[in-house]
């Protein structure tokens, strides 16, 4: 009975006070910026009409069933693509993988409608195998890094004795590797999934007008019917569907957690031998199909109904053909790095006191449910259409003071919606292997909280956060939806020039469009390679 | 004065992992936690050492409570059983570890380094990369990582079971050794009764979350204070005596133990009781045998006494076949009177 | 240690090229006194910053410009935030959507003293709310040398893409997700009417039409004429398209198809509840204004209202404007919009 008592005493210590501060700067971000906006749009669209028609509509459930199914294909393909590329940036060491480890990222900057163009290059067909492709391709960067974030640390000894006990490569992978690996591929698979089943551009552009999904559905009846009874009814449609797959990825997390050794990078890293390089060469192989589309795009900048011409770089340095740009390629290039800084400045902050948060919860008696729950949360953002946010914004903003609806300033701040829980994802598998004990050693050692965090858990997930942060810099310099909308003309990003000059006519603004998708490939390698060159591994530490 | 543990209960949830324990580690003495695992003597050492906390009683130093110090405060060293070095730094970064955090030098902080790396007979390990090391090496490491800021109490989880059985045998000489010469008042848990019993001046015994005897280590071994902590401290028969004159009679005849005071005694008989002896006045046939390292493990069913098969020792040139027939004499070392039967 | 150290580089690198960000970065917001008004357009505005700079120096009103998508998306986020407005003025709702921003009350009355020069003459209804600034004309474009090589004339009639000879020759846009493919598809109705549209989708369907979702796909891709290069030699475009597809001897290189057009008007209205109305309605007259107007063709590919405005020489024998478009009453369209697209849906998809 005096259980009371104990919790009761918890919650009083000065730590527990620090902690709940902490979660609130996340959870407080997550309340104003996407469950109110989300709840009043749904709110005020349950209000005006009924949503059985739509629910008891067999088209609906045709939509369900092609959202999850396609989406579910792309993560199957991305997860099988990706896997074998983070084997090779996490296990092997060959000059140039710096280069490939910013090259996997490249499909995450480009506008989802180029990429679609793309790909309609190249399978003129579309249809649902399309679809499946470029979502993958878009995705197999999110399984690459975030696995190899945590492959990097994974004690390779385990592996060497399951081999010396007589399994093949194949069943070690399977049996020791794999599982071990689990908390990043469920991380990762979730993502993956609420990327693919929100997925808008591609499916617009690669489904025709025959194959829809949830997403474009909630866009068709939000921005052009204001059909808000229909798109609520969709929206709460997929806001299930997205959280019975949260449960899952949850679920599956749940089964594995453990601590593993961790181990620093330049010591598991290893020229390939034998059969592995079976497996660098699918890697490469992935890498390779990766750039066929981006060669496409780059292919495409230079080539006229003339010739071969560079006009497209050129006008881009200026401010273009008439009427198409109100400032010059390279400005376009200056706000996206800008705004991208601010956005994963943001977001890191965010992301990092959410997984820390989540770390120390588990840590202490909290109940699992409620650290559960957190989690879950900060990913919704990821599995809710950002039509429905963006409404939602309309009707709840003006209400915040300095009326954010129509400001650049929310930029970053609907990036960060995006990016944060995407930060979560690659940091929190990580922090949570890290053996509470090596932090109890720390602390006995005399090491305070805050000397704990920066001597053992910083050190070790240092990689992950410099993952999460590349991540989050390049989600938010390919963002396009909630830039464009945001964007003042002379704040213009790449991505929005480049829907601009793609909706035009004239080759030279064709060309110009694919050259600024140049420019935005040439400015992501150049981030990812500056972050890269963070963690060349110095001696004695990684 | 030193460590002081009062009426100490942790729970997790539901389950109850330490219950109302009282234990004293005085000034320069080391006291090992012996028990089964899962009788909740790490759990003890993690609250003393502040990482858990209590549910109710007291953790007390020098006579202070130390429930509002936090664990980095503490100045107590802590050994895990399997070391847990800090992989993203070398040897020396590990053993000077807790003398950054306490502020010394750069040179004060080599120069301990150095004389603790002497001492645990890793001279010159310093710039190792720490998965280079073997397991016994990574152990001592620890143990020099604890031992580096010279804390006022030494906490040491299990720290040689990770290791093999030879290795385990010479480390625990070494850790003896290094805890006599540190002048360190330490606290070790351990499942080992010969682990706790080279180590500790004191041994305290825990069964499901509570102490059940402390004393010496000769003691506990000859006295335990009832039949599952007899059965813990390996006697595997139990039978019912009478004490007189330090002499003890039972059904398989008589022994000296002296200072077994007079009266009803119950004892517990380990397998080295009971010895082949080809004048020993208790015959048996032998049912299996084993061979063990010094010597051979027999199980025998007496011909009169006792009615179960019972374990006894055999010298490794003449011990019997299974089969066989054996005879049997009494070695009071391997008797031990159950100080609460 | 090492770590740390390139970590405080790799900052300073950033700051140094990124500048100072929208966080820090002054919001050129202009002097204290000047006075602002919100324009909050679609996102295919577009006007040289020389035109709005003279603008806010003759009248000391600064132009702040939100895009908010396209003509459809503009008009629904006007409806609902009708209470709290995004800004003060609104261009570029249509006429495929101005009975809905009226019939919701979005706008306020005003009436520009230069609307008698030409914007009247495409007003919604009588009340004044919505104010004419261009024109345009969603027209099937054809690409002449597809046409020639094969031996055949171009189409010139809608009714031409029935025809067999022109099998698997037109490439159009969804019109649920496409402004242009609403356009032609509203042009189909108001050609064939209420009673005949829907055969003709049918004679499409047979003859095969090809459906995208966007502009960009079909132009840029599928359509023989621009720089795509793509097998279908009819698209659904523009009437200025042409403009942009100039070959070496500066004629272009599609043609515009002028008796299959539907005419896009698009509108400005004073929003109500505008913070600055006074304001608001100078900017509507700078829409109407000579120097706006003369750059509307150039600038966003459409006509300007006014009369007295001369095209741009560039335009001359290029830009030809359908001499009879296909229009419909923005009230029928509002009423009718939903069912048509799903009757077309059910028809063209099915």
């Amino acid at each position: 009975m005096d259980q009371p008592v104990a919790r009761a005493r918890a919650r009083l210590t000065p730590a527990g006070a620090g902690l709940a501060v902490a979660a609130a700067l996340p959870l407080g971000f997550l309340a104003v910026f996407f469950l109110w906006p989300v709840v009043a749009i749904l709110g005020l669209g349950l209000s005006s009409g009924s949503v059985l028609p739509v629910l008891t509509s067999s088209e609906t459930w045709r939509l369900v069933a092609f959202t999850l199914g396609q989406a579910a294909a792309s993560t199957v393909l991305a997860l099988l693509a990706g896997l074998p590329v983070a084997f090779l940036l996490a296990r092997i060491r060959l000059p140039g993988l710096a280069l490939v480890r910013a090259a996997v990222l490249v499909p995450f900057v480009l506008p989802t409608v180029v990429v679609g163009l793309a790909f309609r290059v190249l399978l003129p067909a579309g249809g649902p195998v399309s679809i499946v492709l470029a979502n993958a391709f878009f995705n197999v960067a999110v399984v690459a890094r975030t696995v190899a974030g945590l492959w990097t640390h994974l004690d390779r000894r385990a592996e060497d004795a399951a081999r010396a006990l007589g399994a093949s490569r194949a069943r070690t992978f399977a049996t020791v590797t794999l599982p071990a690996l689990t908390p990043a591929v469920s991380s990762a698979a979730a993502i993956v999934f609420l990327f693919c089943a929100t997925s808008f551009g591609v499916v617009l552009v690669l489904g025709g007008a025959r194959y829809r999904t949830l997403e474009t559905e909630i866009y068709l009846r939000t921005v052009q019917l204001l059909d808000l009874p229909g798109a609520a009814a969709l929206s709460l449609l997929q806001l299930a569907a997205v959280l019975a797959t949260l449960a899952v990825g949850a679920a599956a997390r749940r089964r594995r957690e453990t601590a593993l050794a961790l181990r620093g990078r330049a010591e598991s890293a290893r020229r390939p031998a034998g059969a592995e390089w079976a497996v660098v060469a699918l890697a490469l192989g992935v890498v390779g199909l990766l750039l066929v589309p981006v060669a496409v795009l780059a292919l495409r900048s230079v080539s006229t109904s003339d010739g071969w011409s560079l006009a497209g770089y050129q006008a881009l340095a200026g401010t273009g053909f008439p009427g198409t740009l109100e400032i010059s390629g390279l400005d376009a290039a200056a706000n996206s790095v800008r705004a991208a800084t601010d956005a994963t400045v943001l977001a890191m902050t965010l992301g990092v006191t959410a997984a820390v948060v989540l770390v120390a919860l588990r840590r202490g008696r909290v109940r699992r449910a409620s650290v559960e729950l957190m989690d879950s949360a900060l990913m919704l953002p990821l599995g809710v259409s950002a039509v429905t946010v963006g409404f939602g914004y309309l009707i709840t903003l003006d209400k915040l003071p300095g009326d954010l609806r129509t400001s650049p300033a929310l930029i970053p701040l609907a990036q960060a919606l995006v990016v944060t829980p995407l930060v979560v994802r690659i940091v929190l598998p990580v922090l949570r292997s890290i053996d509470e004990r090596l932090r109890a050693a720390a602390a006995t050692l005399g090491a305070g909280p805050a000397r704990v965090w920066r001597e053992v858990d910083l050190p070790l997930a240092g990689r992950a956060l410099l993952t999460a942060a590349a991540f989050g810099y390049v989600v938010a310099l390919g963002e396009f939806g909630a830039t464009s909308f945001l964007a003042r003309p002379d704040t213009a990003t790449l991505p929005v020039a480049i829907g601009r000059l793609i909706s035009r006519p004239g080759e030279l603004n064709n060309q110009m469009a694919y050259a600024a998708c140049t420019l935005l490939m040439a400015v992501t390698v150049a981030v990812v390679l500056l972050v890269e060159w963070l963690r060349l591994p110095a001696v004695g530490e990684f | 004065m030193g460590l002081a543990v009062r009426d100490l209960t942790v729970r997790y949830g539901q389950l109850t992992a330490v219950s109302g324990v009282h234990l004293e580690v005085a000034d320069g003495e080391v006291v090992a936690l012996l028990g089964p695992s899962g009788c909740g003597k790490s759990t003890l050492l993690r609250a003393v050492a502040g990482l858990e906390r209590p549910a109710a009683g007291a953790v007390c130093w020098d006579g202070a409570d130390l429930a509002p110090v936090a664990v980095h405060r503490r100045g107590f060293g802590l050994v895990f059983q399997d070391g847990q070095l800090f992989p993203h730094r070398d040897v020396a970064g590990n053993v000077e570890f807790g003398l950054r955090m306490a502020g010394v030098d750069r040179a004060g902080r080599r120069a301990r380094v150095a004389e603790l790396l002497d001492l645990l007979g890793l001279a010159g390990y310093q710039d190792r990369r720490i998965t280079e090391l073997s397991g016994g090496e990574q152990q001592r490491v620890a143990l020099a990582r604890a031992l580096a800021p010279r804390p006022r109490l030494l906490l040491l989880d299990e720290p040689l079971s990770a290791l093999d059985r030879a290795l385990r045998e010479q480390l625990a000489l070494d850790l003896a050794r290094v805890l006599r010469v540190s002048g360190s008042t330490a606290l070790v848990v351990t499942h080992d009764h010969d682990e706790a019993f080279t180590l500790a001046d004191r041994v305290a015994l825990m069964r499901v979350g509570r102490i059940v005897q402390t004393g010496r280590p000769e003691q506990v071994w000859r006295a335990p204070a009832d039949e599952h902590t007899a059965r813990f401290l390996g006697c595997g028969t139990f039978l019912p005596a009478t004490a007189a004159g330090g002499v003890v009679s039972c059904a398989l005849g008589t022994v000296a133990l002296p200072g077994v005071p007079d009266g009803p005694v119950r004892l517990g008989l380990r397998p080295t009781a009971l010895r082949s002896d080809h004048g020993g006045r208790l015959r048996g046939e032998t049912l299996a045998r084993v061979h063990r390292r010094d010597h051979v493990r027999l199980l025998v069913r007496l011909d009169a006494g006792l009615d179960g098969p019972v374990d006894a020792v055999a010298g490794i040139a003449d011990a019997p076949e299974a089969g066989d027939p054996v005879r049997l004499s009494l070695d009071p070392d391997g008797i031990a009177v159950l100080s609460r039967p | 240690m090492d770590v740390i150290r390139r970590g405080v580089v790799a900052t300073l690198v950033f700051a140094a090229v990124t500048g100072c960000s929208v966080f820090g970065g002054a919001d050129e917001d202009g002097d204290p006194g000047e006075r602002t008004v919100v324009l909050v357009t679609h996102d295919s505005f577009t006007m040289k910053p020389e035109v709005l700079d003279e603008f806010r120096n003759s009248s000391g009103i600064r132009i702040e410009v939100r895009k908010t998508g396209d003509a459809g998306a503009l008009t629904n986020q006007l409806v609902l935030t009708k209470g709290s407005p995004l800004g003060d003025v609104a261009f570029g709702v249509d006429n495929t959507f101005a009975s809905r921003a009226l019939k919701e009350g979005v706008f306020v009355e005003y009436r520009s003293p230069d609307a008698d020069k030409g914007s009247r003459r495409y007003a919604v209804d009588g009340t004044d709310r919505l104010t004419a600034i261009d024109v345009g004309d969603v027209c099937l474009n054809a690409d002449p040398a597809a046409f020639a090589g094969k031996g055949i004339e171009e189409p010139t009639r809608f009714e031409d893409l029935t025809d067999p000879k022109y099998k698997d020759a037109l490439v159009v846009q969804d019109p649920a997700t496409s402004s242009p493919g609403l356009a032609f598809l509203l042009g189909t109705i108001a050609h064939f009417g209420e009673q005949g549209w829907q055969g003709y989708w049918s004679g499409l369907k047979a003859n095969g039409v090809k459906v995208v979702s966007g502009w960009e796909e079909a132009y840029t891709q599928d359509f023989s004429g621009s720089s795509g290069k793509g097998p279908r030699p009819v698209v659904v475009s523009y009437a200025s398209s042409p403009a942009a597809e100039l070959g070496p001897d500066g004629r272009p290189r599609t043609r515009a198809l002028l008796f299959t057009c539907f005419r896009q008007v698009e509108y400005a209205g004073v929003l109500a509840g505008a913070a600055n109305p006074e304001d608001a309605k100078k900017v509507v007259d700078f829409l109407l204004s000579q120097q706006f107007q003369s750059n509307v063709p150039e600038q966003m590919f459409v006509y300007p209202v006014r009369e007295d405005v001369p095209l741009p020489a560039a335009w001359q024998g290029v830009v030809l404007q359908p001499s009879n478009p296909e229009t419909l009453p923005a009230a029928d369209i509002d009423a009718n919009r939903e069912r048509w697209i799903n009757q077309w849906r059910a028809l063209v998809l099915g």
